[in-house]
């Protein structure tokens, strides 16, 4: 079996007694996983909580095997963090930036040096490495904490709101990066963020948290998959008694906020029989459109839920 | 990651070991630092008084071979070397004046920059913890000031005995002692007392004046307070006259510098280097506090 990523056993954090993450339970095993909720979810709390930066009150989490209280210097030797606010170390160029970070994470002085080059010309700072970091923009700086995240190998990338504040073509350049890194046999991505758009984009897995507990957890190539056949009706006419009628042909349905009827047909119907029942219910099909369950979906559906999980 | 494939790869090269990793942030440090021509200048100061001492010391015991006229006295018995001359010519114009003012250029900037670009993240995500974040920062300063306090200090004492003998040697071997651990605990105290000015005031100009005023101000205050109220205890307010009495009770000396007893200065030493340590806790937090 393999050795989950991120293992949640319990975790709960307090601040000055106030519940921030709620007895978390749950095994990550993807090889990038977003870190998905609206702001104050408890998403950067988890990421740092998992760095050892805060206590847990109760119950662990296990990094890569090891336990987050125990073995603390252990996990965050392999791992790779990129915080959401603007980091650096004032009066150092990029260079020495970036290698001080390397040593501190272990590597010998030359190695060390050898990788900060590497690092701040995969980012694409090649030209400007030499720079102090005061002159840099925001999505150079962006890029500059990129590599010191990556500079060391780490088997494990937190990359915490990583197209924050980004014009589109830095944000599309960082998606980019993290696509590329992602297909890195040796690393996992841990990507956390509001944006919806970016985790589709980079990731495999979604962990979707909600005032401080796991709304939806799911495997959205396998969410896409399951949902190929998904068809949303707009009609006119008794839509709840025609999607009474669809459900006794057997098929999954439901009617959302929009009043729209979102069906999943099974192998054996096609879309005629529906067009069929329509005509004998007297309800007029104004729209037909196949659909996937987008990201947007599952996230909607788990926000709406009062408590517990999708 | 290679420059030329452009492709991301991990590293499975060899690590340095845990225990040397705090050292990282001095070397770092020391290259700014030594940037500064005016820095570079004030260390070469510090070392022409040491130096000065040094030919006095062997112009003491070599007078009669050196002397362009005949020297009748031997300038040893005239001139003595002991606890009280290194608590005076070595202890405080070193320690006291060239390593404060040491610390005042240094000590302010070393954590208030890195909390002010939020860099404390960067640092704990790594493996290595605030203890040694803070032992990292405390060598910036420690180093330095070890090399122009009680390394200079043990030379003179090392000179001295050359000269003197073994029974001066056996005589005041305590001294060596009291310049070895009697500096170390200033070095500590400055340098924890400047961590934590630094960690609280952001702002370096204004941490400079704070450390200065920490020094000065409550001493000031402290004596008022022995004035007006015909007490001795104000006295512990002073850091500079808790370390001079700490000092005196490592040399075996008894001038009474503060008046206070030699217990009631450890005890406030220990309580400054609490204090600092308790701020130090506080503040260095790898993450914003939003209340």
């Amino acid at each position: 079996m393999t050795q989950p990523v991120i293992e949640l056993d319990g975790l709960e954090v307090r601040f000055s007694g106030r519940p921030i993450l709620k007895k978390l339970s749950a095994k990550l095993t993807g090889r990038s996983i977003g870190l998905l909720g609206p702001n104050g979810a408890g998403k950067t709390t988890l990421i740092h909580t998992l760095l050892g930066f805060h206590p847990a009150s109760a119950g662990t989490a296990r990094v890569l095997g090891h336990d987050i209280h125990e073995r603390s210097r252990e996990a965050r030797r392999l791992i790779g963090y990129m915080p959401e606010n603007e980091s650096f170390i004032a009066g150092m160029t990029a260079v020495r930036f970036v290698r001080l970070m390397a040593e501190l994470s272990g590597l010998p002085a030359k190695q060390a040096l050898e990788r900060t080059h590497e690092a701040l010309f995969y980012v694409g700072l090649g030209e400007a490495r030499y720079r102090r970091l005061e002159t840099f923009s925001f999505g150079m700086r962006q890029q500059a904490k990129l590599a010191q995240a990556i500079v060391h190998g780490p088997q494990l990338l937190f990359l915490d709101e990583p197209t924050n504040g980004l014009d589109p073509p830095h944000r599309q350049r960082m998606i980019e990066l993290i696509r590329e890194i992602r297909k890195a046999d040796d690393i996992h991505l841990v990507l956390s963020s509001h944006l919806l758009r970016d985790v589709e984009e980079c990731c495999d897995d979604v962990l979707i948290l909600k005032e401080g507990k796991i709304a939806a957890s799911c495997n959205l190539e396998q969410e896409r998959r399951a949902n190929k056949k998904f068809i949303e009706l707009e009609t006119v006419g008794d839509h709840e008694a025609f999607a009474r009628a669809i459900e006794q042909l057997g098929c999954q349905c439901a009617i959302d906020r929009r009043r729209r009827i979102k069906t999943v047909l099974p192998d054996r119907l096609e879309v005629k029989d529906l067009y069929r029942l329509a005509n004998e219910r007297q309800v007029q099909i104004r729209r037909l459109s196949f659909k996937r369950d987008s990201l947007e979906d599952i996230f909607l559906k788990a926000m709406e839920q009062p408590h517990g999980r999708v | 990651m290679a420059v030329y494939e452009q492709g991301y790869r991990g590293y499975d090269g060899p690590l340095m070991p845990d225990c040397s990793r705090f050292l990282v942030i001095p070397r770092y440090a020391y290259k700014s630092v030594f940037a500064s021509r005016v820095f570079v200048g004030f260390l070469v100061l510090c070392y022409l008084w040491p130096l000065g001492l040094g030919a006095f010391i062997y112009g003491l015991h070599n007078l009669a071979r050196i002397s362009p006229v005949p020297i009748t006295f031997d300038p040893t018995e005239q001139i003595v070397i002991d606890g009280d001359f290194f608590l005076w010519t070595v202890m405080f114009p070193q320690g006291i004046i060239a390593g404060f003012l040491l610390a005042l250029h240094i000590g302010p900037a070393l954590i208030s920059s890195d909390l002010t670009n939020n860099a404390l993240p960067l640092y704990l995500a790594r493996p290595i913890n605030r203890a040694e974040y803070v032992i990292g920062k405390i060598s910036v300063l420690a180093i330095l000031l070890s090399l122009i306090t009680w390394i200079p200090a043990l030379l003179l004492f090392t000179e001295q005995a050359y000269y003197a003998g073994w029974d001066w040697l056996v005589q005041n071997m305590r001294l060596a002692g009291a310049l070895f651990v009697g500096l170390w605990i200033w070095i500590f105290v400055l340098s924890l007392l400047s961590l934590a000015i630094s960690a609280l005031v952001r702002w370096k100009v204004l941490a400079r004046a704070a450390l200065f005023g920490v020094f000065i101000i409550p001493g000031a205050f402290g004596e008022t307070i022995n004035v007006l109220f015909g007490t001795v205890w104000g006295s512990l307010l002073d850091i500079g006259g808790l370390i001079a009495r700490v000092w005196e009770g490592l040399l075996g000396l008894d001038f009474d510098t503060t008046p206070i007893p030699l217990w009631a200065a450890w005890a406030s030493l220990l309580t400054l280097c609490g204090v600092c340590l308790l701020i130090l806790r506080r503040k260095l937090q790898p993450y914003e506090v939003v209340r």
